[in-house]
Formats: structure tokens, C-alpha cells, sequence
């Protein structure tokens, strides 16, 4: 078995343990802390965050222009709107700025 | 008998009933599938490897983020601690979750578990909270087509994803962050998003430049997740309620 087998099958058991451990802990205790509310419901935005930050901070003219527009879409359209929009200005201005 | 056949029926209702409202989550998360086998093969995986990664891991930014640091040839312990940090998400929704399936037999359960997305969490939730009872058929017919799609896609972009001929004029290498945008955008009416994202942003910039890839992403959430945890309890919503 290759090394990527083994990746992928740790990654596997890793992210069902995520998707079990949730409901396998909280029916442990009657109530949760706020605290740890207010940390679990802060979660998505602390994580994907740190999946766009750096790259923008890498990036280009093509990148960003495509970035802004994905925010100003996001107003008012849906996951999939938005993503479309960001990506026709990023293929667009990469074929101007390279 | 008569009432078998009833109930035999409304198991069927409701597991369409499923299907329908799994049909915009289907065409939403396409074109990822098709770009996570393109981006698989492009950094090293193979067309099978891709697609066992859909089929067993079945989480579209875990499985990106994954094979992005295959590609840069990071250590395999770091790149499944990864996938867990990407992942860990999802202890939120199973915690959500679990008071509405507590009920299913266990091997009910345990699949729900591991076909339990994004989107599957939203729509049971949004069921759940409407009064109407979130049983295992109906959740099956929701979840079982998005991930049926996923894995055949997943090969299909591994497969063709040869095929497109410049990635660079095509921006692929740069429409995970697009797409990240979006989701992190899309949490923006939670309490206290500004900050949280404003906290993991810096955090995970300055641990990018010092620390290096991939710790920046843990060291970015910790700091947007202790921030919440700091802050008093009413500026996340809690409490309110009496």
C-alpha cells in the first residue's frame, strides 16, 4: 500500500471521528459552558478564514479584483452565484495581467 | 397489512422527498468534484487515489486542502492533521445534530454520521426546527444522491482533468480561495463574524510568514475560536434567551 493510501485513509477515520465526536461528547454532559458555545459557534469563520488570508495576501491584481467581486456578489447571491462571478473576473483579467 | 403497506408508502415519500431537496446541493457542489479530480491528478495523486479519497474522506475543503500540501510535499502526518483541522467543523454539526437522530437504530446513526456535509447539517436542521421529524429514510434520500455525484465526478475530474490544457489562464489554482471566500461570507450574520475573522486573519498571516504551512490554519482558528471563548458569553447571542 502507498504512502497516499495510508494519507487517505487516516484522513478518512480523522474527519469521521470529527463528524461522530461532536454528538459523542456533548451527550456526555447535560449542559454546554457559553463559553464553549460561543467558541464552537466561532468554528467556520475562524477556520476558512485561514484557508483565503494568506493566499490573498500573496496575490496579484487578477486575484484580488476577483476577491472584491466575490464579496460584493455575496450581498446578495448564493454560494454558487458568487463563486461563478469570482471566477469569470479571475480568468478574465489573468488573460490582461497574466 | 393494510397499514404496512401505508407505511411502506410514506418510506418512499419521504425518501424523494429527500432526493428533491438534495438536487440544488447536487449541481452546487459539481463543479468542485470535477475540480478536486482535476487538482488531485495535477499534484501527484492517481485517478483511483482520487477517487477513494471522495469516497472514503467525502469532505470537498478537507480533501483540497489535503492534496494542495500533497503537492508541496508536506510530511503525511501533518497533511491528515490537516484534514482534521479543516474537518473539525463538523463536531458543531454532529453535536446539533445528534439530538435529532438519537433515535435511529446504531448502524442508522453511524451512517448518518459520516454522510453528515455541510449542507446535509443545514437541511436536516432546518426540517428538524420546522416541527417535522428528521427519520433516516428521508435523510438518506438527501444525502445518498450528493455523495453518489461527488465520487462519480471526482473520478470524471481526474480522469479529463488532463484535458484542460492551461490552469493558470483558467485561474484553478486560484478558485479554492474564491470558493473559501464564499463559504467564510457566508456565515457573516453569525454574532461576533467580524472579529473572529479579523482575529484568524491576522493570526494565520503572521503564522504563514513565521511558522510556515500548515500550522498557520490551526494557529488562525485557535485565535478566532479563543477570541469568542474570551469574550463575554452575550456578544456571541448566548444567553439572551431566558
Amino acid at each position: 500500500m502507498s504512502t497516499t493510501f495510508w494519507i487517505i485513509l487516516a484522513g478518512a477515520i480523522a474527519t469521521y471521528l470529527t463528524r461522530v465526536g461532536g454528538h459523542l461528547v456533548i451527550s456526555r454532559f447535560e449542559n454546554i459552558h457559553p463559553r464553549v458555545e460561543a467558541g464552537l459557534n466561532a468554528v467556520p469563520a475562524a477556520v476558512l478564514t485561514t484557508l483565503v488570508a494568506p493566499a490573498v495576501l500573496g496575490a496579484g491584481p487578477a486575484e484580488w479584483a476577483a476577491l472584491v467581486v466575490t464579496a460584493l456578489v455575496s450581498l446578495r447571491g448564493g454560494l454558487m452565484s458568487m463563486f461563478l462571478a469570482g471566477a469569470a473576473v479571475l480568468i478574465i483579467a489573468r488573460q490582461f495581467v497574466g | 397489512m393494510v397499514t404496512e403497506a401505508i407505511s411502506e408508502s410514506r418510506t418512499g415519500g419521504d425518501f424523494w422527498d429527500g432526493v428533491r431537496l438534495s438536487m440544488p446541493v447536487v449541481v452546487a457542489s459539481a463543479p468542485f468534484a470535477i475540480l478536486f479530480g482535476a487538482i488531485a491528478v495535477d499534484n501527484g495523486f492517481s485517478v483511483l487515489e482520487a477517487f477513494l479519497m471522495s469516497a472514503l474522506i467525502f469532505g470537498g475543503a478537507s480533501q483540497m486542502v489535503g492534496i494542495e500540501l500533497f503537492g508541496q510535499h508536506v510530511a503525511p502526518w501533518l497533511i491528515v492533521l490537516s484534514i482534521f483541522a479543516v474537518n473539525f467543523r463538523h463536531v458543531l454539526y454532529s453535536a446539533g445534530i445528534g439530538r435529532r437522530i438519537a433515535h435511529w437504530p446504531l448502524l442508522q446513526q453511524a451512517l448518518g454520521y459520516f454522510i453528515l456535509t455541510d449542507p446535509q447539517f443545514a437541511v436536516a436542521e432546518a426540517r428538524a426546527v420546522s416541527g417535522k421529524p428528521v427519520g433516516f429514510v428521508w435523510y438518506l434520500g438527501l444525502g445518498l444522491p450528493v455523495y453518489v455525484f461527488w465520487v462519480i465526478e471526482s473520478g470524471l475530474g481526474a480522469v479529463f482533468g488532463k484535458l484542460i490544457p492551461d490552469t493558470h489562464a483558467l485561474g484553478i489554482d486560484f478558485l479554492l480561495p474564491i470558493y473559501f471566500l464564499g463559504l467564510v461570507l457566508g456565515f457573516r450574520k453569525r454574532p461576533l463574524w467580524l472579529p473572529v475573522v479579523a482575529a484568524s486573519a491576522a493570526a494565520s498571516i503572521i503564522a504563514y510568514k513565521t511558522v510556515g504551512s500548515p500550522w498557520h490554519v490551526s494557529i488562525g482558528a485557535v485565535a478566532g475560536v479563543l477570541l469568542a471563548v474570551i469574550l463575554p458569553p452575550h456578544h456571541s447571542g448566548i444567553g439572551e434567551r431566558p
